[in-house]
């Protein structure tokens, strides 16, 4: 197998094969308005150089918001953003030395492929003479290399004569990410760029922007609602709701820790039970949590003073329930979806919806009844009020 | 092997599709033939009333040289063609009609593009421009006129110099009545095209660091290239036909200064000289076809038809 040379901006061409330039990006109380509507909310989030960091959200978080304010497109309301050391607040999008990949991929219908690629490496000047020499655009052979090359690490060689309307989607979205890459810019930007792929190519191509930012090791901030995408992609996802940061951390700490009931129930398929109940210690063998048709045990880890009669929300997983004829809860099974290696028993508890998953085929009848048992290592308890976890 | 997985683009092989082959080729049965032509029959009617008719009606006429003022027309067959075809007052109104198409197109579309680009933007109140930039569409060729005579009088008006009695002013005057009522048909096209090229395209040229100068020659332009061959052909057609504006600011004068050809074959519109207004009318319709076909011919290799 050939080995690819690193796409990474360096001073002299292969001179200086290391990190040579910090591309963090730092959000300090950024705040986003649209007359009233607030769209971003004194958001602080530290985006590590060389970071590959998902915002994550349903739509109409801010994320896309978020993302547009770094690329310069929407100008900042309040608050500070840093691209390395330099506060960009007041930069043109092309000095900012990001690039975008658009959902639309927004690719210039009338131009070749080749000369859509080029595009940012026309008008904008690079440093490309080592730290001390002043940018500079580059010359047509210097534009012809970098073309090139990006074509074929993203394997469109043969097409860089053709028109993005004679090329397929998936084709497309690669030219899309050689315009993004061949200028070697701090940090890449990524609107959803999957989304109007098919289910197939989608989760192919997850797969080679994975690779290829291990490959450039450059920041990357990307957009997504699919949480699919968020999990398999990121080094750490910040999810958003309602303008805010809900939570910030490796794709392990978000499903195992959620930090809140939203984070509880937008990571994971299908989503974590929560059951809301009030704190016992009457008969059984530890503090738990009465849900009314049953109890949850409560955590081993867990550091808060829970006093007796406190209301609080519980969390399980689907599967971290399991089916036991000697279970402590009791679910009423409506129906159960099998999916082949793995089946989803849907049901209730009163009234809370529930869902447990199951290796093989759980043989219940919708309209009967199943008991079950909780891994009390994987129970997570919020608060009814403030919807947060409790430690 | 991951490296392998980004350099292969095995993953979209999508085989391209061919085009359909032309339908028409294909046979029709005697049902579905009678069936199109009851569908066109309506816009077939109207067309050989109000266009193949008069227009062999014409060519006929064409033939026919007046005698003793219209008493009587003696069949000359093509000569009168070659006559009237070939006479300086054809060929002065064949130039009058040049120069106000090349006085009044350019000017239009760019005045068109400018204001159009000027306000494509989110701006509070931007209805209010687009409004008024679009309102002499609305206005009728006789108001503009009327307005713009006064305008150019010399006692009333804002200019001071008698551009309407000057042969050499006269032109310019009517052209810019019209160049002004054209602006709004351009804006009104020109906003509509902007409004189709995704916002998008127009960010990632920001991105690239393209000026607002290399936006709109290089991205804007192109994007909207259909909608402005379009204007340009509708555009010369209005101005090879325009007849109202010269009629009212400057009735063809001083002298023969702004009559063009429209006005001459309105002028030659008498019974005695029937015969020559039917071939300057042939003329106009050849002019006119020419010069379209020659728009297209040119320029459309050039547009861009998005897909």
């Amino acid at each position: 197998m050939p080995t690819l040379p690193s796409l990474r901006a360096s001073g002299g061409d292969g001179a200086d094969p290391g990190r040579d330039e910090v591309a963090s990006l730092t959000f300090e109380s950024v705040t986003k308005r649209f007359d009233d509507v607030v769209a971003v909310d004194a958001l602080d989030l530290e985006i590590h150089d060389g970071e590959f960091m998902v915002l994550l959200g349903p739509s109409g978080c801010g994320k896309t918001t978020a993302l547009r304010m770094i690329a310069g497109l929407e100008e900042i309301t309040e608050g500070r953003l840093y691209i390395g050391d330099r506060v960009v607040n007041d930069v043109d999008p092309a000095r900012r030395d990001v690039s975008m990949v658009f959902q639309s991929y927004a690719l210039y219908p009338h131009m070749t492929v080749r000369r859509n690629i080029e595009s940012p490496l026309l008008v904008r000047k690079y440093r490309v003479d080592g730290d001390g020499a002043p940018p500079r655009k580059l010359t047509k052979a210097e534009r012809a290399a970098r073309v090139d090359e990006a074509a074929r690490v993203l394997g469109l060689t043969e097409l860089l004569d053709r028109k993005p309307a004679a090329l397929s989607g998936g084709q497309r979205q690669r030219v899309a990410l050689a315009r993004a890459f061949v200028g070697r810019p701090q940090a890449y930007l990524m609107d959803e760029p999957l989304s109007n792929l098919d289910a197939k190519l989608r989760a192919a191509t997850r797969l080679e922007l994975v690779d290829l930012h291990r490959r450039v090791q450059t920041t990357v901030v990307y957009v997504t609602h699919d949480q699919v995408e968020a999990m398999t992609m990121a080094d750490r996802i910040a999810i958003m709701s309602a303008g805010r940061l809900q939570q910030v951390g490796t794709p392990q700490e978000v499903y195992d820790r959620p930090a809140n009931l939203f984070v509880a129930q937008f990571i994971g398929t299908p989503p974590m039970n929560t059951l809301t109940g009030t704190v016992t210690t009457d008969g059984g063998t530890g503090p738990a949590v009465d849900v009314g048709h049953g109890r949850v045990p409560l955590p081993p880890g867990l550091t808060t003073r829970l006093e007796e009669g406190r209301p609080v929300v519980v969390g399980v997983r689907p599967e971290h329930l399991a089916l036991s004829d000697e279970g402590p809860l009791e679910q009423k099974v409506r129906a159960v979806e099998w999916l082949g290696h793995e089946c989803l028993v849907f049901g209730a508890i009163g009234d809370s919806p529930l869902v447990v998953r199951q290796t093989g085929l759980a043989r219940l009848e919708p309209g009967g009844t199943a008991r079950l048992v909780v891994d009390p290592a994987h129970v997570h308890v919020f608060d009814p009020e403030t919807t947060e976890r409790l430690p | 092997m991951t490296a392998e997985a980004v350099t292969s683009p095995a993953a979209d092989r999508s085989p391209e599709v061919p085009r359909s082959r032309r339908r028409w080729l294909r046979r029709y049965s005697p049902r579905e033939v009678l069936l199109a032509l009851a569908l066109l029959a309506p816009s077939i009617a109207v067309f050989v009333v109000f266009f193949y008719r008069p227009f062999l009606n014409l060519l006929n006429w064409g033939r026919f040289e007046s005698r003793r003022n219209g008493a009587y027309f003696e069949d000359v067959g093509l000569a009168q063609y070659r006559e009237a075809l070939g006479s300086d007052d054809f060929r002065e109104g064949l130039w009058h009609s040049v120069q106000f198409v090349l006085y009044t197109v350019p000017a239009g579309l760019v005045l068109g593009v400018l204001l159009a680009v000027a306000a494509h933007r989110r701006l509070r109140g931007i209805k209010v421009f687009q409004a008024i930039f679009s309102s002499t569409l609305a206005s009728s060729t006789a108001v503009t006129s009327v307005i713009f005579f006064y305008l150019f009088n010399p006692v009333v008006g804002l200019i001071e110099a008698n551009w309407l009695n000057d042969p050499d002013m006269a032109m310019v005057a009517v052209s810019i009545s019209s160049i002004w009522q054209n602006m709004g048909l351009s804006f009104v096209i020109v906003l509509a095209g902007l409004q189709a090229v995704p916002d998008e395209v127009m960010e990632a040229a920001l991105l690239d660091g393209y000026g607002a100068v290399r936006r709109l020659v290089r991205i804007t332009l192109p994007l909207i290239s259909p909608v402005l061959l379009f204007l340009l052909v509708v555009l010369v057609i209005f101005g090879l036909q325009a007849f109202a504006q010269i009629d009212i600011i400057t009735k063809g004068g001083p002298v023969s200064a702004t009559e063009t050809l429209v006005f001459k074959i309105n002028r030659l519109n008498r019974p005695d000289n029937i015969g020559i207004g039917a071939v300057y009318s042939i003329g106009l319709f050849l002019v006119t076809l020419v010069v379209t076909a020659l728009q297209f011919a040119i320029l459309e290799r050039r547009v861009h038809y998005a897909r």
